[in-house]
């Protein structure tokens, strides 16, 4: 008689996001380190670059496209694909299979590729059942929902179920984290302005919360956040929350100068 | 009306430092979206009929045709007329034709949108015919000349105390020091200005929620309550809606109802709702003696089969642009017409051109808070994104972005140049940033530096440490 064999740990990709890669390296170990210690056997795959949601988002079809195939070539051979950002895991997963039209051979693999993308905390706690990363940080926290992680995959239960679990951490809600902080990709930069307005409000909110840092899923909120919190001299820190249950949230916060210079 | 939309960029950033402004569209969030939140929550079944709602339009936009024929056999069954207005022209020029037989000076006006649409009221007025709006909100900015912010609160733009100064200086007959501090002090005093108004009026015009095909009837809802004068008082009662106001039956409009109210104030249901079927007949008490529907199409069966033939779900309760970000700091005049905020972002470009219009539908971060509060759960994300990806084709964009979106994507379809492009980019903002973590000024970036620093990048790419061999 043979024992059955434990279940093949899962072979998950990590779609790194083009805004991790090159302003904070730290939410990319993170994420290995969270997926290994949940039992995954984590793969890089090298030729990624972006997701080509800038493109899908500006109206320019054909070089999301040409985006979407690549990153489908490069992804469809694993268990999982398991991105550190509800926006990027969210262009794979909801408007990855629109690019494409019902006749086309691509469509059926964007179909089959967003079937098994997924946000990094979501997957954790829903696909792998983790309830603690046995984490320690010392501090009160407050958790902003980044829009496309909210409303397009659902993810706000899963990051404070996670946090609840980290001990010395008291996690505090500001006044509607489900509203956007206004970033919005290229919005930012064409629209100064008004996306200027509505960072100063989210701030404002931060700021009543009482806490000391801002947790938040996605790198390109966090970095909105943190712009605005920096310029106008606000003591509270932005991290990825992925960094904060990894237990690799000693290094200096998102815009914070590096200790020592 | 005047489109301003290509100056949407100038409107918001006056919008955002009117301080006046800012002030009302504070009850934008206490008095619409704390309210549609209770009135979401209080009623177990509010998603599943949305549900319904949605298909129920889905529904009709599939047979539009059918429903409106069979209206138009109901409206006429019952003594009413109908016009077909294919155009905004066409519609000006039958509500004109009525009212000049009828030798009309003064007509009265409930609230409705279509009526901003084709600018009826300057039309009138260019024809010597006085319009009186008689929603309050209405008649407030028809005092001041302005347009509707809002399609449901026209006057959301303005705060009580500078409605109180308005109706000083209009309605001079009145007691100097008379208390005008409440908004129903205020309410009370339209009416009362108002009432001769309706006495005197010889056509109403109103507007529709809806059409049904079932009976030839032609439904409002108020709170004010004025609508029923409006169309009961004068002569002929003049109903002007567009073709995907139709809704089958009276049992289809129960469904609707329930969301839009909700949707809208939190309201389970708006304080009248006035259902109108033909002229007077002969043993009415009261009641106009002629009733006419002008069904106007303005572009809208052009969008039936398109991308955007979802936007003709829609029921105009305003839940999108009161959950908006952009609207909420903004209000309603920035976008430059009529429809503001997430429907306006898509239905304007349809009704006016993307030409004149492609600041709206890029003006959005894609939150998508519109979609997830909107009734008929209309898509306006991914239709505003159909927008830009017509913009895109047509090249209406700035050149500026096209050439930095299309190096961004040369790049990323050559990992190796990209790795490269990412050190160098990587290196130049670290440099930049002189070890303070972060940059005050971007050389180009000046857009997100205005209002906010750039974060440096930490140390190295990702790529390249994890290709190094590091390992957490
Ligand atoms: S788009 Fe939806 S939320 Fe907006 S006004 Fe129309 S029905 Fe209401």
């Amino acid at each position: 008689m043979t024992t059955p064999s434990p279940a093949r740990r899962p072979r998950v990709a990590l779609f790194v996001t083009c805004l991790v890669d090159l302003m904070r390296p730290t939410i990319g170990f993170a994420a290995v380190k969270l997926l290994e210690d949940a039992g995954c056997e984590v793969v890089v795959p090298p030729s990624q670059t972006c997701c080509g949601q800038p493109a899908f988002n500006s109206g320019d079809r054909k070089d999301a496209v040409a985006l979407a195939k690549r990153v489908i070539a490069e992804f469809e051979g694993f268990d999982f694909l398991v991105a550190p950002s509800g926006s990027c895991a969210g262009m794979i997963a909801t408007h990855y299979p629109e690019l494409f039209a019902d006749d086309d051979p691509w469509k059926a693999r964007a179909l089959a590729l967003a079937a098994k993308s997924r946000e990094l905390i979501s997957f954790l706690v829903d696909d792998l059942g983790v309830t603690s990363t046995g984490a320690r940080f010392d501090g009160t926290v407050t958790y902003h929902d980044s829009c496309s992680g909210l409303r397009e995959l659902g993810i706000q239960a899963q990051p404070r179920k996670l946090l609840a679990a980290v001990e010395g951490l008291t996690l505090t809600e500001m006044k509607d984290p489900d509203v956007c902080c206004g970033f919005g990709g290229t919005f930012a930069v064409k629209y100064p302005d008004l996306s200027g307005a509505i960072v100063t409000k989210k701030c404002v909110a931060i700021e009543e919360s009482g806490a000391t840092t801002i947790l938040a899923g996605d790198l390109g909120c966090l970095m909105n956040m943190a712009g605005r919190m920096t310029r106008t001299g606000s003591k509270v820190e932005a991290r990825h929350v992925a960094e904060v249950l990894a237990n690799m949230a000693d290094g200096p916060a998102i815009g914070a100068a590096k200790t020592g210079e | 009306m005047k489109v301003t939309s290509p100056a949407f960029k100038e409107n918001a950033t006056a919008a955002i430092h009117d301080t006046q402004l800012q002030k009302a569209l504070g009850n934008v969030e206490t008095g619409f979206v704390a309210k549609r939140k209770k009135g979401a929550a209080s009623l177990p079944e509010f998603e599943a009929l949305r549900d319904s709602a949605r298909d129920l339009k889905i529904h009709v936009l599939k047979h539009l045709d059918l429903y409106l024929e069979a209206y138009e056999r109901k409206v006429i069954a019952s003594g009413g007329h109908v016009h077909w207005a294919e155009t905004a022209e066409d519609a000006r020029r039958i509500v004109t034709d009525i009212c000049r037989r009828l030798g009309a000076k003064t007509v009265t006006k409930g609230k409705s949108m279509i009526t901003e649409e084709i600018a009826l009221n300057d039309h009138l007025e260019a024809q010597g015919i006085r319009p009186v709006e008689t929603d309050l909100g209405e008649y407030i900015i028809q005092l001041r000349g302005e347009h509707p912010s809002h399609i449901i609160a026209p006057a959301v733009h303005l705060t009580k105390e500078q409605v109180a100064g308005d109706f000083r200086r209009v309605h001079e007959h009145l007691a100097v020091d008379r208390d005008l501090s409440e908004p129903v002090t205020l309410l009370s005093e339209a009416r009362a200005v108002l009432r001769e108004q309706f006495l005197a009026a010889d056509v109403g015009i109103t507007g529709a929620n809806f059409l049904v095909a079932e009976t030839g009837t032609s439904i409002i809802v108020t709170n004010e309550g004025n609508g029923d004068l409006t169309q009961t008082l004068p002569k002929a009662h003049v109903v002007l809606a567009s073709i995907e106001k139709i809704v089958p039956t009276l049992e289809d409009v129960d469904t609707l109802m329930r969301v839009l109210a909700r949707s809208a104030t939190g309201q389970e249901m708006s304080v009248y709702t006035t259902f109108s079927t033909g002229p007077r007949r002969a043993d009415d008490p009261d009641g106009p003696g002629e009733y006419h529907v002008v069904l106007l199409d303005n572009g809208r069966s052009a969008m039936l089969g398109t991308e955007f033939e979802d936007m003709l779900r829609c029921i105009r309760c305003g839940a999108c642009m009161n959950h908006c970000p952009v609207y909420q700091q903004i209000g309603g005049h920035a976008y430059g017409w009529v429809y503001p905020g997430p429907m306006g972002a898509v239905l304007t470009p349809t009704l006016v051109g993307i030409e004149q219009t492609g600041h709206l539908p890029n003006a959005s971060t894609f939150c998508g808070r519109c979609e997830s509060v909107c009734p008929m759960r209309i898509p306006l994300p991914r239709m505003m994104r159909a927008w830009r990806a017509r913009e895109w084709e047509k090249a209406l964009n700035p050149g500026t972005q096209r050439f930095g979106l299309g190096l961004w994507a040369f790049l990323a379809r050559r990992p190796g140049l990209y790795r490269l492009a990412a050190r160098i980019g990587r290196w130049g903002l670290a440099t930049l940033s002189g070890g303070r973590g972060r940059v005050a000024r971007l050389p180009l970036g000046d857009g997100w530096t205005k209002h906010r620093d750039m974060p440096a990048p930490e140390g190295g790419t990702f790529m390249d440490r994890w290709k190094a061999g590091e390992r957490p």
